[in-house]
C-alpha cells in the first residue's frame, strides 16, 4: 500500500469524515420515513417565504422524493468516503468537501421543493456547485472550458425551465407542486404547449438529452468522485426527476409521448454505441450514463404501470451500479496510473475487491439474474407490449442500448481484470485504500442482495414511486426474478447474445465507429465555433457602436434626439408657427446676427483661441438678451461669466496644439439644421399657447410685501428658489476645485 | 418634518466642507466615513419615517408648493437616498485602502462629498429645475474625480463623459424651459397636474426630449458611449460608485417623470421605452462580452442591466414598477461591490486586463468567495438578490404576454453568467501569468481590512435579501403603487394649495 493510503496521511486529517456522517445520518432519516410514504402519506413542511410572490420554503416527501433523496444520501456515503481517500492531501480539499455538500444538500432541496420555483433555486445552485467542481482542476484550459460547457447548457436549459415555471403560475394561479398535482392538469390549457416545450428544454438539458448530451461527456474532466455523484447517479437525474415530478400534470398528450419517447431512444442507443467507442473507462461510463438517462426518458413519455415500475426500477439500479463502477475506475486510475481500456488487464489478482465489486456491478449493468438490473430490464421489454403507440420501435431501441451495455459492462469490469494486459501500465498495480473499495463493495452487494429480494425496493420506493406518478399504486408491477417464459425474457436472451457477440467483436466495432463519429457532426466542435461567432458578433457590434471617437457619439445622441421628437412631432402634427409674433425690431436682429457670427467662427476657425473667442462672441450676445429684457443684474452675471471662462478656457487651450483642420461631412449640418428646426418647431409651438403666469404673478406680488426685496430676480434667486443658487454655488466651487486639482495633478502625474 | 428631507443634503456638503478644509491631512478620510455614517442614519431615520407615514414632502424657505423649491420623499426616492448612502459608507471606507495622500491632496473627500449629496439631492427634490442643478452638481464633482490624477487615459475618458454629460444636461434644460412655457410651472406635483390641460402632442414631444436626455444620463441604446468610454480608467473607488450610483439618477429620473408628468400618452412613449429596453440588454451584454478588462466588462454590463430597470418602466404594471425598483436597489450594491472587487484584484494581482492576472482562486479564496456572490447575484441566479429581480420582470413581461422581451430577459442572464464566468475564469481560476500567488495576505492588514470590511458587508447585503426578499420586495411594491398613482404624491406636496 503506497504511502498515500494510510490512513493518518497528512492533509485531510479526518475533516472528510464529516460528510460521510452527514449522509449516513441523512440516508438513516429518509430510510426511517419509508413505512410513512410507503403507506401513502405525503409529508410536508412549509414555512412562509415571500408571501407577496405566493412563495413557500415548502418541502414534500412522497415516493418519488423519498426515492430520490435516498439514492442522493445513500450514494452520497459512499462517494464521500471514497473521497476522502482518494482526494488525499489535495490542495484545496476543504473547498472540495464544501462544495459537495453544497451540493448534496441543493440536490435533496431539489427533490424536496414542493414548489416550482423553490424547486429552481435548487436546480441552479447543483448549476453552479456543479460548475465549481468541473472546473475542480481549474489550471487546466480543458477543465475550465468543460465547466463553462456545462454551465451555459444547463443554465441555458434552467431559464427555460424558470419561464416555464413562471407560465405555470400564470395558468393555475400558484407555483406549489402539490396543488398543480392535486389539479386537473395542464394538457387542456392553452398555454400548455409553451409551457410543456420549456420545461423538456429544462430537463433535456439538464438530463443530458440529445442534442444537449455533448457536455456531460466533457464534464468527466472533474475528480471521479465527482462524476459518480453528481455526473452520473444524481445530478443529471434533475431533469428526468423534473419530467417525473410533473408527469401527472403534463403527460399523456401525443407531444408528451414522442418528444420524449424520441428524444430517450436516440440518446440511449447513440449514447451506447459511442459508449462502445471510448478507450478511456471513465468516458465509456459517461455514454453509458447518457444512455440510462436516455432510457429513464423513454419510459417517462409512456403512462402505462409497466413503464413506470420499470422506470423506479431502472432509476435505483443504475444509481447502485454506475456510481460503483465509476469509483471503481477511479481505483484502477489510482492503482495503474491510466484508465486506457486498451492497456488494461490482468488485474483481478492485484485488486481483489475492486475486482469482485467491479463484477457485481458489471452483471447488474448488464441485466442478468439475479441481479436488481436484471428485474429492470425485464420490466422495460413487459412496458414494450403495453406500449400504446410503435412498440417495434421502442422494443427495439431499447434491446440494442441494452445489448450494448452488456457489452460495456464486460468491457468496463471483465476485460481490465481478467484478460491479460494490452500493454505495460504505467505503475505496478496495488489495490486502493478500504474506503474506496468499501463504498462501490457495498453498493454492488445491495445490487444483488435487493435483485433476489426485490420486495423491498418494491415497498419502499418503487411502488411509492409509482404511486406518485401514476397517482394509483395499484398500478405498480411486481419486481420477480422468474415471470415466466415470455416475450420480456426472450428478448433478454436476445440481448445478452447480442451484446456478447458486440464484446467479441467490440474492437473493429470500436474503430468503425471511431471513423463515423469524427466524420459527422459534432456539437461539441462546434460549440467553439459558437463561443467564436458570439464573440466576432459582439465584437462586430462593439466596434461599430463604440468606436473611441467622440464625434461619431455625439452624432448619434444628435441623431437620437432629433428622431426622439420628430416622430411624435409627425404623428401629432405638431408644427404650427405662431402668427401673433412680432417681426424683431433691428436690435434684436442685430444680436441674431452676432450670435450666428460667433457660431460661424467657432465651427469654420481652426485655431482655438479664435473658437473661444467665437463662444464668447455668443455669451455676450446673451447678455445683451438680457438686457434688452430689463434685467442688467443677470446680464451682468453672465458677461462676467463669459470673461472668465474665456480667459480661463484660453489660458489652459495655449497649452494644446493647433486644431488640424478637417473638412465636415455635410451630414453633420444637416444634423445640426435637424435638431434646430425641430427643437425651434417645439419652441413656436410652446409659444402658441398663452403662458400661464401663476408663479410670475407670485413672485411680482410676494417678493416685496413677503420677502422684503424689491429686485424680484434677485429674492427668486436667494430666497424662493435659493437650494437652485446653493446648488450652483456649490458647482463653481467644485469646478474651481476640479480645475486646480486637474492642472496640479497632470503636473505632478508628467513628472 | 423637511428637516428629514433637508438632513441627508445637508450632511455630505458639511462632509464635503470639512474635507476640503482637511485636505492634505489624514483626518479627511476620517471626515468622509463620519459624514458617511451620518448621511446612512440620516437616511434611515428618513425610510423608517416614509414607511410609517407615507409621503413625506417639505418647502424649502417655507414657500408653499409650487412656489419655492419642494423636496419629496416616497418610497422610491427613501430607498434610493438609502442605498446611496450604504454605497456612500462602503466606498469611504474602501477608500481608506484605495485612495493614496496624492489624490487625497487634490481634494478627493471633498469632490466625493459632493457627488453624494448630488445624488442624494437629485432623488429628494419634487423640483424639475432643482433637479437640473443636481445634476450639474454630480456632472461636475464626477468630472473632477474622474480626472483626479490625470494621466491621458483618463482625460481622454473625462472629456468624452463630459461632453456628452453636458450635451444631455443642455437638453434636460432647454426640456425644462420648454415644459415651463407649456405649464407655467416647475414642481413635479404641480406638472402633473398643469400637463392634464395642454396640448398632449407636443407635450409628448418634449416628453421625448426628457426621455433622451436622461437616457443619455441612465446610458441606454444608443446613448451609453460616455460610459464604456471612461468607468475603467479613475480610482476604483470612483468607478465603483459611479457604477453604483450615476446612471440610476438617469434610470430614477426616467421613472420619475413617465409615471408622475409623462404619463399622458402611453401608447407612444411604452413601446419607445420596450425597445430602447431590449436593445439596451443587448447591446449591453454583447458589448461585455467582446472586451477583455475587468472593469471594461463590467461597465458594458451596467448598460445591459439598465434595460432590465427600463423595462420595468416600459410595461408600467404593478410588478414590473416593483421590479424595477427592486432591481434598482438590488443593481447598486452588487455593482459597486464588483468594481470594488476589480481594484483588490488589481492590487493583488498586479493587473484588470484579463490576460496579465490570474491565480486568485488558489490563493485569495476570500476574495474569490466574495467575488462569486455578487457575480452569480448580477447574472440572475438564486438565491442571491438578482434572481428576485429578474423574476419579477420575467414574470411581470409573462404575465402580460410580452414573450419577446421575456425571452431576451432571460438570453441576456444567460449571456451575463458568459461574462461573469470569463472573469472568474480568467482572474481566479487560470494560474498568474507570471507564476505569482496573489494573496490577500500580502497587503498591510488595515487595507485589508478595509477592503474586506466594505466588500463583505455588500455581499452581506445580496445574500440577505437574496435569503429575506420579502422585506425589500415589500418596500418596492409599495413605491410602485405610489408611483402608479400619483394621487398621493400630488396630495403630499400640493396639500395646501388644492
Amino acid at each position: 500500500m503506497s504511502a498515500a493510503a494510510s490512513s493518518d496521511a497528512p492533509g485531510n486529517g479526518w475533516t472528510g469524515i464529516a460528510p460521510v456522517l452527514l449522509s449516513a445520518a441523512l440516508f438513516a432519516w429518509f430510510l426511517s420515513l419509508g413505512p410513512q410514504v410507503a403507506a401513502g402519506e405525503t409529508l410536508r413542511l412549509a414555512v412562509p417565504w415571500v408571501p407577496s410572490l405566493g412563495l413557500e420554503l415548502a418541502f414534500a416527501i412522497d415516493g418519488l422524493a423519498l426515492a430520490f433523496a435516498l439514492m442522493i444520501s445513500g450514494i452520497g456515503i459512499a462517494v464521500m468516503l471514497h473521497a476522502h481517500f482518494y482526494l488525499r492531501g489535495d490542495r484545496h480539499f476543504g473547498r472540495f468537501l464544501l462544495f459537495m455538500m453544497s451540493f448534496m444538500l441543493s440536490m435533496l432541496g431539489l427533490v424536496l421543493a414542493d414548489d416550482l420555483i423553490l424547486l429552481f433555486v435548487f436546480w441552479e445552485l447543483t448549476t453552479i456547485t456543479s460548475y465549481l467542481l468541473i472546473g475542480y482542476g481549474h489550471d487546466s484550459a480543458k477543465s475550465r472550458r468543460s465547466a463553462l460547457q456545462a454551465l451555459f447548457v444547463t443554465g441555458a436549459g434552467g431559464l427555460a425551465f424558470l419561464a416555464g415555471a413562471i407560465l405555470i403560475g400564470i395558468a393555475t394561479g400558484s407555483t406549489s407542486i402539490s396543488e398543480l398535482l392535486a389539479g386537473d392538469g395542464l394538457t387542456d390549457h392553452a398555454l400548455y404547449l409553451p409551457i410543456l416545450i420549456l420545461v423538456l428544454a429544462g430537463a433535456f438539458t439538464k438530463s443530458a438529452q440529445y442534442p444537449f448530451h455533448f457536455w456531460l461527456p466533457n464534464a468527466m474532466a472533474a475528480p471521479t468522485p465527482v462524476s459518480a455523484f453528481l455526473h452520473s447517479a444524481t445530478m443529471v437525474k434533475a431533469g428526468v426527476y423534473l419530467m417525473a415530478r410533473l408527469h401527472p400534470a403534463l403527460s399523456g398528450t401525443d407531444v408528451w409521448f414522442w418528444a420524449l419517447t424520441i428524444a430517450g431512444a436516440v440518446t440511449a442507443v447513440l449514447a451506447s454505441l459511442l459508449a462502445l467507442r471510448q478507450t478511456d473507462l471513465k468516458q465509456a461510463l459517461a455514454y453509458t450514463t447518457l444512455m440510462a438517462l436516455g432510457t429513464l426518458t423513454l419510459l417517462l413519455g409512456q403512462s402505462t404501470g409497466y413503464a413506470i415500475t420499470a422506470f423506479a426500477t431502472f432509476l435505483i439500479v443504475h444509481a447502485l451500479y454506475k456510481a460503483a463502477l465509476f469509483l471503481l475506475v477511479a481505483n484502477i486510475d489510482h492503482g495503474t496510473g491510466t484508465r486506457d481500456a486498451t492497456l488494461l488487464g490482468g488485474l483481478g489478482r492485484a485488486m481483489p475487491f475492486t475486482a469482485l465489486a467491479a463484477m457485481l456491478s458489471a452483471l447488474s449493468m448488464a441485466g442478468l439474474p439475479p441481479f436488481l438490473g436484471f428485474i429492470g430490464k425485464e420490466l422495460m421489454y413487459a412496458g414494450v407490449e403495453n406500449a400504446p403507440t410503435w412498440p417495434e420501435f421502442i422494443g427495439a431501441s431499447l434491446v440494442l442500448a441494452n445489448a450494448l451495455m452488456v457489452a460495456v459492462a464486460a468491457v468496463v469490469a471483465f476485460k481490465p481484470f481478467w484478460r491479460p494486459p494490452g500493454g505495460p501500465l504505467p505503475a505496478e498495480p496495488h489495490e486502493a485504500p478500504w474506503g474506496m473499495w468499501a463504498g462501490p463493495l457495498v453498493l454492488a452487494i445491495l445490487a444483488t442482495v435487493l435483485g433476489i429480494f426485490p420486495a423491498v425496493v418494491q415497498s419502499l420506493v418503487v411502488t411509492p414511486t409509482v404511486d406518485s406518478l401514476l397517482q394509483d399504486p395499484a398500478e405498480a408491477k411486481e419486481l420477480k426474478l422468474w415471470a415466466g417464459v415470455n416475450l420480456a425474457l426472450i428478448l433478454s436472451g436476445v440481448t445478452v447474445g447480442l451484446g456478447l457477440l458486440i464484446y467479441l467483436l467490440h474492437q473493429p466495432l470500436r474503430r468503425m465507429i471511431a471513423r463515423i463519429d469524427e466524420a459527422t457532426f459534432s456539437l461539441d466542435g462546434n460549440w467553439d465555433r459558437f463561443l467564436d461567432g458570439l464573440i466576432g458578433l459582439a465584437t462586430w457590434q462593439t466596434r461599430v457602436l463604440q468606436n473611441g471617437r467622440l464625434k461619431s457619439y455625439m452624432s448619434i445622441t444628435f441623431l437620437t434626439l432629433l428622431v426622439a421628437m420628430a416622430a411624435p412631432m409627425i404623428v401629432y402634427g405638431v408644427w404650427e408657427i405662431p402668427t401673433s409674433l412680432d417681426a424683431p425690431n433691428w436690435i434684436e436682429a442685430a444680436i441674431v446676427l452676432l450670435i450666428l457670427a460667433g457660431i460661424a467662427l467657432v465651427i469654420l476657425t481652426s485655431s482655438r483661441i479664435a473658437a473661444i473667442a467665437g463662444l464668447g462672441v455668443v455669451g455676450v450676445s446673451v447678455a445683451l438678451v438680457f438686457i434688452i429684457n430689463g434685467a442688467p443684474d443677470v446680464a451682468i452675471t453672465q458677461l462676467l461669466v463669459e470673461t472668465l471662462v474665456v480667459v480661463l478656457v484660453a489660458v489652459a487651450m495655449l497649452r494644446l496644439p493647433f486644431l488640424t483642420p478637417e473638412r465636415r461631412p455635410a451630414t453633420d449640418a444637416l444634423l445640426a439644421l435637424g435638431v434646430g428646426t425641430v427643437v425651434t418647431l417645439t419652441l413656436f409651438a410652446v409659444l402658441a399657447a398663452p403662458i400661464d403666469r401663476r408663479l410670475t404673478d407670485f413672485f411680482e406680488l410676494a417678493s416685496y410685501t413677503e420677502a422684503y426685496g424689491r429686485n424680484i430676480v434677485n429674492v427668486i434667486l436667494v430666497d424662493f428658489r435659493a437650494l437652485d443658487t446653493f446648488g450652483e454655488i456649490a458647482v463653481v466651487a467644485v469646478a474651481a476645485l476640479s480645475a486646480v486639482a486637474l492642472l496640479r495633478g497632470v503636473r505632478g502625474g508628467g513628472k | 418634518m423637511s428637516w428629514f428631507l433637508a438632513l441627508p443634503i445637508a450632511i455630505p456638503f458639511v462632509a464635503a466642507v470639512a474635507a476640503f478644509l482637511a485636505r492634505g491631512y489624514r483626518v479627511g478620510r476620517w471626515i468622509s466615513i463620519v459624514g458617511a455614517l451620518a448621511h446612512l442614519l440620516s437616511a434611515i431615520l428618513l425610510i423608517s419615517v416614509v414607511s410609517a407615514e407615507g409621503i413625506l414632502a417639505g418647502q424649502m424657505g417655507t414657500w408653499p408648493a409650487p412656489f419655492g423649491i419642494t423636496l419629496v420623499a416616497d418610497n422610491l426616492s427613501a430607498g434610493m437616498v438609502g442605498v446611496t448612502a450604504v454605497i456612500g459608507l462602503a466606498v469611504a471606507i474602501y477608500a481608506l485602502a484605495d485612495i493614496d495622500e496624492r489624490l487625497e491632496n487634490l481634494g478627493y473627500h471633498a469632490l466625493y462629498n459632493v457627488l453624494i449629496a448630488g445624488v442624494t439631492g437629485a432623488f429628494l427634490t419634487g423640483d424639475l429645475f432643482n433637479l437640473y442643478v443636481w445634476f450639474e452638481v454630480m456632472l461636475i464633482a464626477s468630472f473632477g474625480l474622474l480626472v483626479l490624477g490625470g494621466d491621458r487615459e483618463q482625460i481622454d475618458g473625462g472629456i468624452k463623459y463630459v461632453a456628452l454629460n453636458l450635451v444631455s444636461t443642455v437638453m434636460f434644460l432647454t426640456g425644462v424651459g420648454l415644459l415651463y412655457g407649456q405649464t407655467g410651472t416647475l414642481n413635479m406635483a404641480d406638472l402633473a397636474l398643469a400637463t392634464e390641460n395642454v396640448d398632449q402632442g407636443l407635450l409628448t414631444v418634449i416628453a421625448m426630449m426628457f426621455m433622451v436626455a436622461f437616457g443619455v444620463k441612465a446610458a441606454v441604446f444608443p446613448l451609453f458611449f460616455w460610459l464604456p468610454a471612461s468607468y475603467h480608467t479613475p480610482a476604483f473607488s470612483v468607478s465603483a460608485v459611479f457604477a453604483g450610483l450615476l446612471t440610476k439618477v438617469g434610470v430614477y429620473s426616467l421613472i420619475r417623470m413617465f409615471t408622475l408628468v409623462f404619463d399622458h400618452d402611453l401608447g407612444f412613449t411604452q413601446p419607445v421605452l420596450l425597445w430602447v429596453a431590449a436593445l439596451t440588454m443587448i447591446t449591453g451584454v454583447l458589448g461585455a462580452a467582446s472586451q477583455t478588462d475587468f472593469r471594461k466588462i463590467l461597465s458594458f454590463h451596467i448598460v445591459s442591466q439598465i434595460g432590465y430597470m427600463v423595462l420595468g418602466l416600459a410595461l408600467l404594471t404593478p410588478l414590473a414598477v416593483a421590479g424595477a425598483v427592486f432591481y434598482l436597489i438590488h443593481h447598486i450594491i452588487v455593482k459597486a461591490n464588483l468594481f470594488l472587487i476589480a481594484g483588490v484584484a488589481d492590487r493583488i494581482g498586479g493587473s484588470t486586463c484579463l490576460s496579465k492576472v490570474g491565480g486568485l482562486y488558489a490563493s485569495a479564496p476570500l476574495l474569490a468567495a466574495l467575488f462569486l456572490v455578487p457575480a452569480f447575484s448580477l447574472a440572475g441566479f438564486p438565491p442571491l438578490s438578482g434572481f428576485w429581480a429578474k423574476y419579477l420582470l420575467v414574470k411581470a413581461s409573462l404575465d402580460v404576454g410580452a414573450w419577446v422581451i421575456a425571452g431576451v430577459a432571460l438570453v441576456v442572464g444567460l449571456l451575463t453568467i458568459y461574462s461573469m464566468t470569463k472573469i472568474w475564469g480568467a482572474v481566479f481560476w487560470t494560474p498568474h501569468p507570471e507564476g505569482r500567488e496573489p494573496s490577500l495576505k500580502q497587503l498591510d492588514p488595515a487595507l485589508r481590512r478595509a477592503y474586506l470590511v466594505s466588500i463583505g458587508g455588500l455581499a452581506g447585503l445580496t445574500v440577505l435579501i437574496g435569503l429575506v426578499p420579502q422585506p425589500l420586495l415589500t418596500f418596492s411594491e409599495v413605491a410602485a403603487e405610489q408611483l402608479l398613482d400619483p394621487g398621493a404624491y400630488i396630495d403630499a406636496v400640493l396639500g395646501e394649495v388644492r
